[in-house]
């Protein structure tokens, strides 16, 4: 069974295991595509369906109904005197209630981001994405959202650069993050 | 609380490599049998098994640390699994030091396997619950982005050239060509990692650590049962793990304050004042370049921003002060997720016994630190090891 080749060096590791085990290498055989295509190894597949519906839950419920009406909400917490959002109806500094709804700007700062070339499985982008974490204005220094930039060159793209979003028309909205179709510069 | 001392006795490891022929079961076995024979413990002799596995989704298996059990040896015995995603093959040690160090065991085998070949078309498809399903989801995001966004953070705060970042990749591939087990050894240049294709940017191909299957294991004895089975224990002198919230971008990314936070509890539990002097062999998790870098600034081990330049000053090499990564870390030797913090525990075991051959690090280490990392970069999980003083 065992495939003699990509061997590596035996040395550096618990000599005496080797000596007393006769061992020739590692275990742990290297697989080639080859392998599977001349049916020198046997394997199954299946392909589990899973679907699930997720509850908005009583604070991203807000959110969205937020979102339909072309408004970015986050909660307060005037213990910790923090604005944040993505908005929860807990504070996990203090642990306890946020003590109420903020609408903020659908303005922010550019505070880090990524162009990316590549799909999930590896495969090519013909246009590249600009992922970016964006400090949403009106919100506490810091807390910003995960959303996609355009309409921007991504050799322009700074840190700290200030954007806006880019609304789908109201009758297209459904109560989604991707009512922000992007954020683009100012 | 009184706990006992905790001492690593035996280890060992499968090759990683991309795809294994062997099944999951069959990476867990081996593993754990070599760690067992290498201090020559049968298993009637383990009380407890500790088993370290990522998600059910990589092997479409559910319940993944039941179904490996018989194969981690722990048919008919205490058995647990631990998980916190990335971080897992440096938390799962810290579980069976505890079970050990807490006097309920005397004896523990410790066995972390990953086999994420089995997830087609590719294994990044078992990462993507990973991002909220209201917020980020719809945006169609895939893993590289949070460490693209990550190590442009990273960069940015401190103008860190991308260069410099790179000198990871190629010290670390080339330590790899040493490892018995690795993957992805390579002699590099920093150009080579600089050229290769543009992923996510700042993040290049040979920046970013494999998809691998293999397996790794320790056991784990109580001092009066360690000094039975061996003259060179290694001693665990220090555990410590932090997450931070899950509203990832409600934080500066710029700095992993969990992992000071749990480096800080592992430091004051090891007596460990100054760890810049203290500890002497670093095996940071290092799935990606950056990632190296900002935990060696995350565990004090260099100041902010300056992680980079110890690197360039050959402090970090494996003749360096503070050799990190002798091993050839995830970028060389394969990220086998929970396995891959495995590896890590099982090269300060070697390289403090003095039985890492080629990869011996030349400053004669008595203490060495392994961390790992993960979820939506939030957890940080560190080990404290030290040899038996003469």
């Amino acid at each position: 069974m065992t495939l003699e080749r990509n061997l590596p060096e035996r040395e550096g590791l618990m000599p005496e295991y080797y000596k007393s085990n006769m061992k020739p290498s590692l275990p742990g055989t290297p697989l080639e595509e080859e392998d599977f295509k001349t049916h020198r190894v046997f394997y199954t597949t299946d392909i589990p369906k899973l679907q699930y519906a997720w509850d908005g839950g009583v604070a991203m419920g807000h959110y969205l109904k937020g979102l339909k009406q072309g408004k970015l909400l986050g909660t307060y917490c005037k213990k910790c005197k923090r604005t944040v959002v993505p908005p929860r109806v807990f504070c996990e500094l203090c642990f306890k209630n946020m003590d109420k709804w903020v609408e903020l700007k659908d303005t922010g700062t550019v505070n880090t981001y990524s162009i990316c070339y590549v799909t999930w499985d590896m495969k090519k982008l013909t246009y590249p994405q600009i992922p970016a974490v964006i400090e949403i204005d009106g919100a506490s220094k810091g807390k910003g959202i995960l959303h996609l930039l355009a309409e921007v060159d991504p050799k322009q793209v700074k840190l700290g650069m200030k954007v806006k979003a880019v609304w789908k028309p109201k009758s297209e909205r459904e109560g989604s993050i991707l009512d922000i179709k992007y954020f683009k510069p100012i | 609380m009184k706990l006992r001392k905790v001492a690593v006795v035996g280890a060992g490891i499968t090759k990683f490599v991309r795809r294994a022929q062997e099944t999951a079961k069959e990476l867990s076995y081996h593993a754990t049998k070599m760690a067992l024979d290498s201090c020559n413990m049968p298993l009637e002799e383990i009380d407890t098994v500790v088993h370290g596995t990522a998600p059910d989704a990589f092997d479409g298996v559910h319940m993944k640390g039941e179904y490996l059990s018989e194969a981690s040896g722990g048919w008919r015995k205490p058995f647990m699994r631990s998980y916190v995603g990335g971080g897992t093959g440096v938390f799962a040690p810290i579980n069976g030091w505890y079970l050990v160090a807490s006097g309920m065991f005397d004896t523990c085998v410790v066995v972390c396997e990953e086999k994420m070949s089995s997830c087609q078309p590719h294994p990044q498809g078992a990462f993507l619950t990973i991002f909220d399903h209201t917020t980020e989801r719809p945006l169609g995001p895939n893993l590289l982005w949070i460490f693209a966004l990550e190590m442009n953070r990273y960069m940015q705060v401190h103008k860190i050239p991308r260069e410099q970042i790179a000198l990871v990749s190629v010290k670390n591939k080339r330590n790899a060509l040493d490892h018995p087990s690795a993957q992805l050894g390579a002699e590099l240049t920093v150009e080579d990692v600089m050229n290769s294709e543009i992923m996510a940017w700042p993040v290049t191909r040979l920046m970013v650590s494999p998809t691998s299957d293999g397996a790794a294991a320790v056991v784990l004895a109580s001092e009066e049962v360690a000094k039975k089975i061996t003259d060179n224990p290694v001693w665990i002198s220090g555990v410590g793990w932090n997450l931070d919230t899950a509203y990832w971008t409600n934080r500066d990314l710029y700095y992993p304050e969990y992992v000071e936070k749990a480096a800080r509890m592992a430091y004051k539990m090891a007596g460990i004042k100054n760890p810049k002097e203290e500890i002497n062999v670093v095996e940071p998790y290092d799935p990606f370049a950056y990632k190296e870098l900002h935990h060696l600034e995350g565990l004090l081990l260099a100041d902010k921003g300056q992680a980079p330049r110890i690197t360039a000053e050959g402090i970090t090499a494996r003749d360096g002060k503070m050799p990190s990564c002798p091993s050839g870390g995830l970028l060389g030797v394969g990220n086998p997720i929970a396995a891959a913090g495995m590896m890590k525990i099982c090269e300060l075991f070697w390289q403090l016994r003095g039985e890492a051959g080629k990869r011996q690090v030349k400053n004669s280490p008595r203490t060495g630190l392994a961390q790992a990392w993960g979820d939506l970069m939030q957890v940080g999980t560190v080990v404290i090891m030290q040899r038996e003083d003469k």
